[in-house]
């Protein structure tokens, strides 16, 4: 609570003590004490809690700004307390308990809005506050602004990265968790890169800078998180287009009620009965506040950003939430997104020896080519290569390898290149469209075949009917990849449609089909690793990224991005905007709907000044803290 | 040209208030005020002058909302 807060609350608890006073004062008190003694002692308490919404309708007029809550609520207690002096009923408690229920109404808004805004923040609290860079060999604490590139800066057990770089000392494990929703440390050793934001667990590591601090990935997403919700969803911008209509109609409507009726019943030769109609108009008012509406909306796709960003899905804007509940077309990338990105040896077939004595020759043989498949090779054999035992390694471009090793002629490369050698193969049933194959021959002899593929991403085997629960009605795969790797891969996932043999242009076109095929409320998101796919990321409804880390295009091209690659992200970001647009839809037809009964209500007189404020400030804190059930997310 | 300043505003009305009453001001393209983060950004016309611009969207916002205040 801040100091405003603070001396809000003493009003509030002041005036509470004084009306309890006066009443029992009134009860006690002869009757016979005259006005305006009454009148003086119920303006003190009035004045205490209203003088600020007083002086605010009255600066409203002066600036031609009438039609706001300060002036509603002003009209209504000036307008009870004039009819109380009017009527000489004496009854100036009403007037002071709805300016004072409508404090409290506002004092809880306010409070609510900044404990969430505070949990939230505390949520994408990830901003390093130091770094410790070594200066003249001592590890000086300094803000992260001032390191520049390429110094070395230390990390302790329990702090926080402070600009990516790569580690030249030590090694750790790291929780990446606040950066990705990954609850599973990684671990890092010399050599490897390093990105901020992440808590160093177990060690003291010495790390090179590659990037400033402003251009580090935390500061990137600090950013962004910053700035979404700045794009405002439909439904916020109709809510603040509704408020603007909403007020003056309501005040022209309570205008009429006081009007209207009693000029009715003078024509029709009856008593007006003005007070009453007066009352009933100035009840109207009091219900009349927005409030609820115009808070809570805003404060759920907040609380729903802030609840998706600590799983680890960086939302940009409240509309593109709000787009991702009606998503029903997703277009998934292959490579990078469903795959890996990384090749990786994926079978040994017809070996004439031990898989482990094949992938040795192979491996030495291939030992001096940075040909992606010859580093799967060598990162599968995972011991080292002692290169005096090959020689004569020749690379012929398209065909593949052939070497000396110890004593034996051997080739490793592609069909051609066995054709070319002369060696017979035959063709293996065991791994038809599983990616690339590697034959090996030794002294022309055929000896078996390495396989090599984009190995599928871990544990997304039910991705398909995970999106499919989530509402999604088709899943569609785009690749430049060759058509027979593209069926393998969409159908382990049981993706309903593929396109292979793609050009990034094609992907567009395709994109725009699908775009043109679908219905009109429906979305069509596309997921890509973003740094080709910015066209099409760009060109979908929603692009979602692969944030493959550290990757700015990435970050810069989409509306969504999934911190840890995991596609199954997807599925899940869909049903945190789902429950978050299910709650505004709550609110809405919520505060709506008490607001239009307690409006009628309050026409036909059956609900009165107290019901009205209590009606007000009911649905207010209801629609508050529905609200913030957004940042739940929704239950794994 | 777009600029971020932190505003202090208590109402979420007052914040669209605000948002009218800056994207009115000359010189200002258009406005954004995120109620829940209290940022305005603010995306200035070509050649305006974001000081004189600021000041001007600070006075007209504090006409329909003298309970705001804008960080410049």
């Amino acid at each position: 609570m801040n100091k405003k807060q603070k001396k809000m609350l003493m009003r509030i608890i002041i005036t509470f003590i004084i009306m309890i006073a006066l009443y029992f004062l009134k009860k006690f008190l002869d009757e016979s004490i005259k006005e305006p003694f009454w009148f003086i002692l119920y303006m003190i308490p009035y004045f205490i809690i209203g003088h600020d919404i007083l002086k605010k309708a009255f600066k409203g007029i002066i600036n031609r700004q009438v039609f706001d809550e300060c002036f509603l609520m002003a009209v209504a207690t000036v307008g009870a307390i004039a009819l109380a002096l009017l009527t000489k009923s004496g009854d100036y408690t009403e007037a002071v308990a709805v300016m004072l229920f409508y404090q409290v109404g506002e004092f809880f808004q306010t409070y609510a809005v900044r404990k969430s805004r505070k949990n939230i923040s505390e949520l994408m609290d990830i901003r390093p506050d130091y770094a410790n860079v070594i200066r003249d060999g001592i590890p000086v604490r300094v803000d992260p602004s001032e390191v520049s590139k390429g110094e070395i800066i230390e990390v302790n057990p329990g702090e926080k990265v402070p600009i990516d770089g790569k580690v030249v000392e030590g090694k750790t494990t790291l929780d990446t968790a606040a950066l990705t929703g990954e609850s599973v440390p990684r671990t890092v050793n010399p050599g490897d890169d390093i990105i901020s934001g992440c808590v160093s667990l177990s060690g003291v590591v010495r790390i090179e800078t590659t990037k400033d601090f402003g251009e580090s990935t935390i500061s990137k997403i600090l950013e962004l998180v910053e700035n979404s919700s700045s794009k405002k969803s439909k439904s916020e911008n109709f809510i603040s287009k509704f408020s603007r209509v909403y007020t003056p109609a309501v005040c022209y409507g309570a205008l009429a009620l006081a009007l209207i009726p009693p000029i009715v019943l003078l024509v029709l030769g009856q008593s007006p009965v003005w007070t009453k109609w007066i009352y009933r108009a100035l009840t109207f008012l009091v219900i009349s506040c927005p409030c609820a509406l115009v808070i809570s909306i805003p404060l759920t796709f907040f609380a729903g950003i802030g609840g998706a960003s600590h799983e680890g899905i960086l939302v940009k804007g409240s509309n593109y939430l709000e787009a991702m509940a009606a998503v029903k077309y997703l277009v998934f990338d292959k490579t990078g997104t469903l795959t890996k990105g990384v090749f990786e040896v994926t079978g040994i077939h017809q070996a004439v020896m031990d898989d482990d004595e094949l992938l040795k020759i192979a491996a030495h043989t291939e030992c001096k080519s940075s040909h992606p498949i010859a580093k799967s090779i060598i990162s599968a054999y995972g011991k080292d290569i002692d290169d005096k035992n090959v020689s004569d390694i020749e690379e012929l471009g398209g065909y593949g390898i052939t070497s000396s090793y110890s004593g034996m002629n051997v080739a490793v490369g592609n069909s051609k290149l066995m054709d070319k050698c002369g060696v017979a193969y035959d063709p293996c049933p065991e791994c038809r469209g599983e990616g690339t194959t590697a034959h090996i021959s030794l002294d022309g002899k055929y000896a078996g075949h390495i396989v090599i593929s984009d190995r599928i991403k871990d544990g997304i085997e039910n991705l398909s009917s995970m999106l499919k629960k989530a509402g999604v009605r088709k899943t569609v795969m785009l690749t430049g990849d060759s058509e027979e790797v593209a069926r393998a891969v969409a159908d382990r996932l049981h993706i309903d449609e593929v396109h292979a043999g793609l050009l990034p242009g094609d992907k567009v076109d395709l994109v725009e089909k699908l775009l043109s095929e679908k219905n009109e409320g429906d979305k069509l998101a596309f997921v890509g690793d973003g740094i080709n796919d910015a066209p099409v990321l760009r060109r979908a409804d929603i692009g979602i990224a692969m944030g493959s880390l550290g990757s700015d295009a990435a970050i810069e091209a989409a509306d969504v991005v999934i911190m840890d690659d995991d596609p199954r992200k997807v599925a899940r970001a869909i049903e945190i905007s789902r429950k978050c647009l299910r709650i505004v839809y709550e609110n809405i037809y919520f505060a709506l709907g008490i607001k239009g009964i307690c409006l009628l209500l309050g026409a036909v007189g059956i609900a009165n000044m107290w019901m009205a404020i209590f009606a007000d400030v009911g649905v207010m804190v209801i629609a508050v803290l529905n609200a913030i059930r957004a940042l739940k997310g929704v239950k794994k | 040209m777009k600029k971020t300043y932190e505003i202090e505003v208590d109402c979420a009305n007052c914040a669209n208030k605000m948002e009218e009453a800056a994207k009115n001001t000359k010189g200002v393209a258009n406005a954004v005020v995120n109620f829940m983060a209290l940022k305005m950004i603010v995306d200035f016309e070509e050649g305006a002058d974001e000081k004189a611009v600021m000041k001007e969207v600070l006075k007209n916002c504090k006409k329909v909302e003298d309970d705001c205040e804008i960080y410049l």
